[in-house]
């Protein structure tokens, strides 16, 4: 190339180079990580306490990222984004339940609410699997209204659950348990508060941080093994996997079922974090954060990695985390923080729906 | 399956039992409503007030999802976005003190501005989404919903420069929580009341009928819109949209535009809403500004269901049945609930149960009818294609 267009060159070259690694970035990831930029710098400036922030953040993704990862067997198997997370939701608070009216306390309780929310989950997640294999194409919509339905007919339930432990039913009436059912004695902040230790003034939950990335490694091992390939075959290319001998619909449906049981123990996760097992009408929208988070990371209708798992949680959550204390202190009070997460989580979801698929 | 080996003229019996069939849907709801109102020794004059009320507010809204419905877009969830139209045009016109009439009036003529942007923003996003148009839909209503937050909690009042000590919340920024719509409240309801006042009342035995209040305006209005509706229908443009509802590649062979036919059926399903939830509010006559719209479309839809109607057909007559039955059970669950479990909540989330279920089942079925049409069209598609000379490829 001759000298007075070697500039041009380079720069054309270089120009093309941050276009491509801006498409592989994808533009909304980049929104989001500037405005999550850009709310840090504002917490400096208004000389917030960014240890705290910081360690609040660690432990939202820790109490989320089992949540997160769920949406991954389904997307995998080509069922779309898991809107039936509820299903799993609820045999996860089933478990709970069960394990505090026995009074199981510390690890034994957790390990026992887990224990007992895996069966359920598998029964709910196959029946669930079977009606959308028969609904293929409408997925996302019937998943969703199943969600919507399920966590409405387990109210019912609720109220008539035939349990009489005081601790956990309504205080007059004698039946029916309460909205949300306390940990505090049982094992609230167990995975939380094992092994964990202060860094530079901020506190890491290690037992969380571990127990999820457990999980990740799981996932990631169970990817690499012959069912887990069968099943991103599946969802990749559905012709392909029919010629080479995987049986389609029984991929289809394990993937379903694993994101079933991941929701359930994922929501004891997340309550053991919190402190609290909320029942009735609390996990009727437990789907969205979650799918807001994978796609955050990067992950679309027709792909998904435990990369985006892991980058969309950190990234949604702590983006959730210090919205509220800065914008709070920034506009005196007023709270965009609950608007944000409204128009991020929606927005994202929109853009994953609206954007063309190759199949 | 004994319809099929009828004779040619059928018994009575077998005709009774086809039309039972075709509309099971209906059918269901109406025996379950008729064991609630039996369960809960529900008073007929009650009834009868409650679910006129609910007819007159609740109808408009439903009939805006037909012509999405015939164009092909399936269940419109974003008429949520509509509604926000609505309550928009109502902040305006509270803001400037309009009443009566004149106020729904300019209330109604101020929302179309806003229907026609929004549906044509909707949209843009649904052609984009062909085939997941009911799902983006519904996740449009939500994030059009963090906007409109936006706009009125956070905007109202810095950005946009208004000083209304009535409208705001004490702080001076943001719209209240309830905005007090007394001054139009009833005003299309009771603008024909002169002409029935509860005027008939009729001792029928141990049954006493009457009076009851009919907010006869507002049922004209339901009227006027069921007759725009089926006029729609026999225009062109109707058929248009009839072609792209039934196959819109080969509309786009024939000549039309599938996408502007697309957008004319979602600018017209939410002027309609954005009505609808004019009407709807000035009947309840408070506005619950950031909660008023939320439920809007499930409800609708849930009731368009319930009248037996599909996501590939639906009928005013559907839209009308389907209101009747569900605002029926709406009203005698929870009292049902009291009687039967002796826990009002039972009845409570048993309705809310209810309208999700329906939406599910209604949803599911479709999906699993027209999959299984797939299938069975592949199967004999091989056999035609081979007879077929297929000019078209």
């Amino acid at each position: 190339m001759s000298s007075p267009y070697r500039g041009l060159g380079v720069y054309a070259e270089l120009t093309d180079r941050i276009e491509k690694s801006l498409s592989r970035f994808g533009i909304p990831r980049l929104i989001i990580s500037g405005f999550l930029l850009l709310l840090f710098i504002l917490a400096l400036i208004m000389k917030m306490d960014l240890k705290i922030l910081i360690s609040d953040s660690l432990v939202r993704i820790g109490m989320n990222g089992i949540l997160v990862l769920a949406m991954l067997p389904s997307l995998r198997c080509g069922a779309g984004l898991n809107f039936g997370l509820p299903v799993g939701v609820i045999c996860g608070l089933l478990g709970g339940v069960l394990s505090l009216n026995w009074n199981i306390t510390g690890f034994a309780g957790f390990f026992t609410a887990i224990a007992f929310s895996i069966p359920p989950a598998i029964i709910a997640g196959y029946l669930y699997a079977l009606l959308l294999e028969r609904v293929k194409g409408q997925e996302m919509m019937v998943g969703t209204y199943i969600g919507f339905s399920v966590v409405a007919g387990m109210c019912i339930f609720w109220l008539m659950a035939p349990i009489d432990n005081p601790a956990l039913i309504f205080a007059i009436g004698g039946k029916g348990l309460r909205y949300t059912l306390t940990l505090n004695d049982t094992y609230a902040k167990i995975l939380n508060n094992f092994l964990s230790f202060s860094l530079l003034g901020i506190t890491i939950p290690t037992g969380l941080l571990l127990f999820f990335l457990l999980f990740c490694v799981l996932m990631y091992y169970f990817f690499r093994s012959k069912i887990g390939l069968a099943m991103t075959a599946v969802g990749a290319n559905p012709m392909y996997a029919v010629s080479s001998g995987i049986n389609v619909r029984k991929m289809r449906m394990s993937g379903i079922i694993l994101s079933t049981v991941l929701a359930a123990i994922g929501i004891i996760v997340y309550s053991q974090s919190y402190g609290f097992l909320q029942l009735y009408t609390a996990p009727l929208y437990a789907a969205f954060p979650a799918m807001a988070a994978i796609l955050i990371g990067g992950a679309s209708l027709a792909r998904a990695s435990i990369s985006h798992v892991l980058i969309g949680t950190i990234l949604f959550q702590t983006l959730l985390t210090i919205a509220l204390p800065v914008t709070q202190t920034i506009l005196q009070g007023s709270d965009i923080s609950e608007i944000a997460r409204i128009i991020i989580s929606n927005g994202m979801i929109i853009y994953a729906l609206t954007r063309a698929e190759r199949r | 399956m004994q319809e099929k080996t009828a004779p040619p003229t059928p018994r009575l019996e077998d005709r009774i039992l086809a039309v039972l069939s075709r509309n099971a849907v209906p059918v269901f709801f109406a025996v379950l409503c008729l064991g609630g109102i039996i369960a809960a020794r529900l008073d007929i004059n009650f009834l009868v007030n409650e679910v006129l009320a609910r007819l007159g507010r609740n109808s408009i809204l439903v009939l805006s999802l037909l012509i999405p419905v015939m164009a092909g877009l399936g269940l419109n969830f974003g008429i949520v976005i509509g509604a926000m139209a609505g309550q928009i045009a109502l902040i305006i016109i509270t803001h400037y003190r309009l009443t009566g009439l004149t106020g729904i009036c300019t209330a109604a003529l101020l929302a179309i501005p806003f229907a026609l942007l929004f549906g044509w923003l909707t949209a843009l996003v649904l052609n984009k989404a062909k085939g997941r148009e009911m799902v983006t839909g519904m996740i449009l209503g939500f994030f059009a919903n963090g906007l409109y937050q936006l706009v009125f909690l956070v905007l109202t009042g810095t950005v946009i420069p208004i000083k209304d000590e009535m409208l705001l919340l004490s702080s001076g920024i943001g719209v209240r929580n309830t905005v007090d719509l007394i001054n139009v409240a009833g005003s299309l309801d009771r603008a024909l009341d002169f002409l029935w006042n509860g005027l008939i009342l009729v001792n029928w035995g141990p049954l006493r009928l009457g009076p009851w209040r009919v907010p006869v305006f507002t049922l004209v209005l339901t009227g006027l819109v069921c007759a725009a509706t089926s006029f729609l229908i026999r225009t062109r443009l109707g058929q248009q949209m009839r072609a792209v509802g039934q196959d819109s590649r080969i509309a786009e062979v024939a000549g039309i535009n599938v996408d502007r036919i697309r957008t004319t059926a979602i600018i017209i399903s939410t002027i309609l809403a954005s009505w609808g939830q004019l009407v709807f509010l000035q009947n309840i006559g408070t506005m619950n500004t950031y909660n008023s719209h939320e439920q809007v479309g499930m409800f609708a839809i849930a009731a368009l269901l319930v009248g037996g109607a599909t996501t590939r057909r639906a009928t005013i007559w559907n839209a009308l049945i389907g209101v009747l039955l569900f605002h029926t059970l709406f009203v005698v669950s929870p009292l049902a609930g009291q009687k039967i479990f002796g826990i009002p909540q039972v009845g409570e989330y048993f309705r809310v149960f209810l309208a999700y279920g329906v939406i599910a089942v209604a949803l599911a079925l479709h999906a699993w009818q027209s999959s299984l049409r797939r299938k069975t069209a592949k199967q004999h598609g091989e056999k035609e294609n081979s007879l077929e000379s297929r000019p078209q490829d």
